[in-house]
């Protein structure tokens, strides 16, 4: 569970939003929007550093993510927030792959905060009308006891777009799951640190729903 | 669970929507903002929204009113129309669209697919396939620029989009668009065997076994535009989509 001690002010939450050169960041905020929250974008670890709650959104490359991260001069400032003021951090897509330590898309290692790593998709798992990339909507099963979705009847779908997913060492790290083809880690979580291989940001209102408890988590 | 995405298809021209016939005779259906927010709320899979008359008149896209389809859009939200450079596309994404979907600009410089998909990733680009067939039933590339078959062979277009790094395929029937005739279903069967990444096959829909046939004979996507826009035997205008039961129960009765 994320930490329930240290709530701010509301009023003072502040929503960042990582512009590293690598995702859709638009759409996020529009989602953001929709859930009733403004939330900024930034580039910088000046701005970043004031933020109560990031987002790493993100779209393509493994290596040019980390490298456009590292060339921002933002690894700092995030392993900052994210491991010593344990601000809630919420990676999508890419921006959850990078929370592993590597992925066998590049070479570079990635931020490694969850213990796991990130896979390409076993196509010989995959039966032949299975493509790769895995995309398309997806229902998602969340572990019983998690911050971001309460039992209810329907079960979640999101939009997912792929070709590698995230494999945790610890079952306790998974979030959520999904399958295509066989079952993958959809999501992980680790105290204030969560990921997503989904778009919330582009799945209704199952991804807004998902989108509004982030932001209504305490920090 | 549903695996195949269900994509309305919506065509602009002169900032209207319309609705065309094997590719002629546009036919006015109503305002696209009001169209993309019931789309919206009916919860589509993906949408797709083709400029037919960008590339025609040599224009940009209308990024002001794709900015605004991206403000409306809380699903994916694919754009082509007049689409030739990678800052093009770049700023086509800032706006909120998730895929750029290309035909004239790959038929002109196929390595654009290439130069695009190691900038922005394959899963972004869309390459657009027309077909027809020809009074002896051959199936053909159709040239929409030059209103008639290109000299260039339908097979191996698919083949080298992909091998360029084309993300998915939109296959397009001209000879069904419009037409509520049913798809074209070998011609998807066959271009799907030489495609290995997602192919989205449009034209001819008329229900929802149409899309079932569709999918058995290989794509990973359908996608439609009457379907979508028309209702009943005078083709009156009204915006449907079924929901995710019927979707479900027609397309997924038999899983495996």
């Amino acid at each position: 569970m994320l930490p329930m001690d240290r709530c701010c002010l509301p009023g003072a939450v502040m929503i960042t939003i990582i512009d590293y050169g690598a995702g859709n960041l638009r759409s996020v905020q529009n989602m953001l929007r929709h859930v009733g929250a403004e939330a900024t974008i930034a580039s910088t670890s000046a701005e970043i550093e004031k933020a109560s709650k990031l987002i790493l959104p993100g779209v393509g490359h493994f290596d040019f993510g980390m490298k456009n991260l590292a060339s921002c001069g933002l690894l700092d400032v995030l392993h900052d927030k994210a491991l010593n003021q344990q601000t809630p951090f919420l990676g999508i897509c890419l921006g959850a792959q990078l929370l592993t330590r590597r992925s066998e898309e590049g070479d570079l290692p990635g931020l490694g905060w969850i213990a796991a790593d990130t896979r390409r998709f076993d196509t010989s798992r995959l039966d032949d009308s299975l493509r790769v990339p895995h995309m398309g909507w997806a229902e998602t099963e969340y572990q019983s006891e998690n911050p971001f979705v309460q039992e209810t009847g329907e079960k979640p779908r999101y939009y997912y777009v792929h070709s590698y997913h995230i494999v945790c060492d610890r079952q306790e790290d998974e979030l959520c799951h999904a399958t295509h083809g066989y079952r993958f880690t959809a999501g992980v979580q680790r105290d204030n640190i969560a990921g997503v291989q989904f778009h919330p940001e582009k799945s209704h209102r199952f991804g807004s729903a998902f989108l509004k408890k982030f932001v209504d988590l305490p920090c | 669970m549903l695996k195949n995405r269900v994509i309305p298809c919506l065509l602009l021209q002169n900032g209207g929507l319309v609705k065309t016939s094997k590719f002629s005779k546009p036919k006015y259906v109503g305002d696209p903002i009001n169209a993309i927010r019931i789309f919206n709320d009916k919860e589509v899979d993906e949408l797709l929204v083709l400029d037919i008359a960008a590339t025609k008149e040599n224009r940009e896209p209308d990024y002001d009113l794709i900015e605004q389809f991206a403000g409306e859009c809380f699903m994916p939200l694919a754009y082509g129309g007049g689409i030739r450079t990678a800052d093009q596309v770049r700023r086509l994404f800032a706006l909120g669209v998730e895929k750029v979907c290309l035909q004239s600009a790959v038929v002109d410089d196929p390595e654009i697919i290439r130069r695009l998909s190691e900038q922005f990733g394959s899963q972004s680009i869309i390459v657009s396939v027309d077909i027809k067939r020809n009074w002896r039933n051959r199936v053909q590339l159709h040239d929409f620029r030059a209103g008639g078959a290109s000299k260039v062979v339908w097979t191996d277009f698919v083949r080298h989009a992909v091998e360029l790094g084309a993300g998915e395929i939109l296959f397009n029937a001209v000879h069904r668009d419009g037409t509520m005739s049913g798809m074209d279903v070998e011609a998807i069967r066959a271009a799907s065997k030489l495609a290995s990444v997602p192919l989205i096959a449009v034209g001819g829909a008329r229900n929802l076994t149409d899309f079932r046939l569709a999918i058995d004979a290989g794509a990973s996507a359908v996608s439609a535009g009457a379907f979508f826009v028309f209702h009943g035997p005078h083709r009156a205008v009204l915006i449907t989509y079924p929901s995710y039961d019927e979707l479900q129960g027609v397309l997924d009765d038999d899983e495996k």
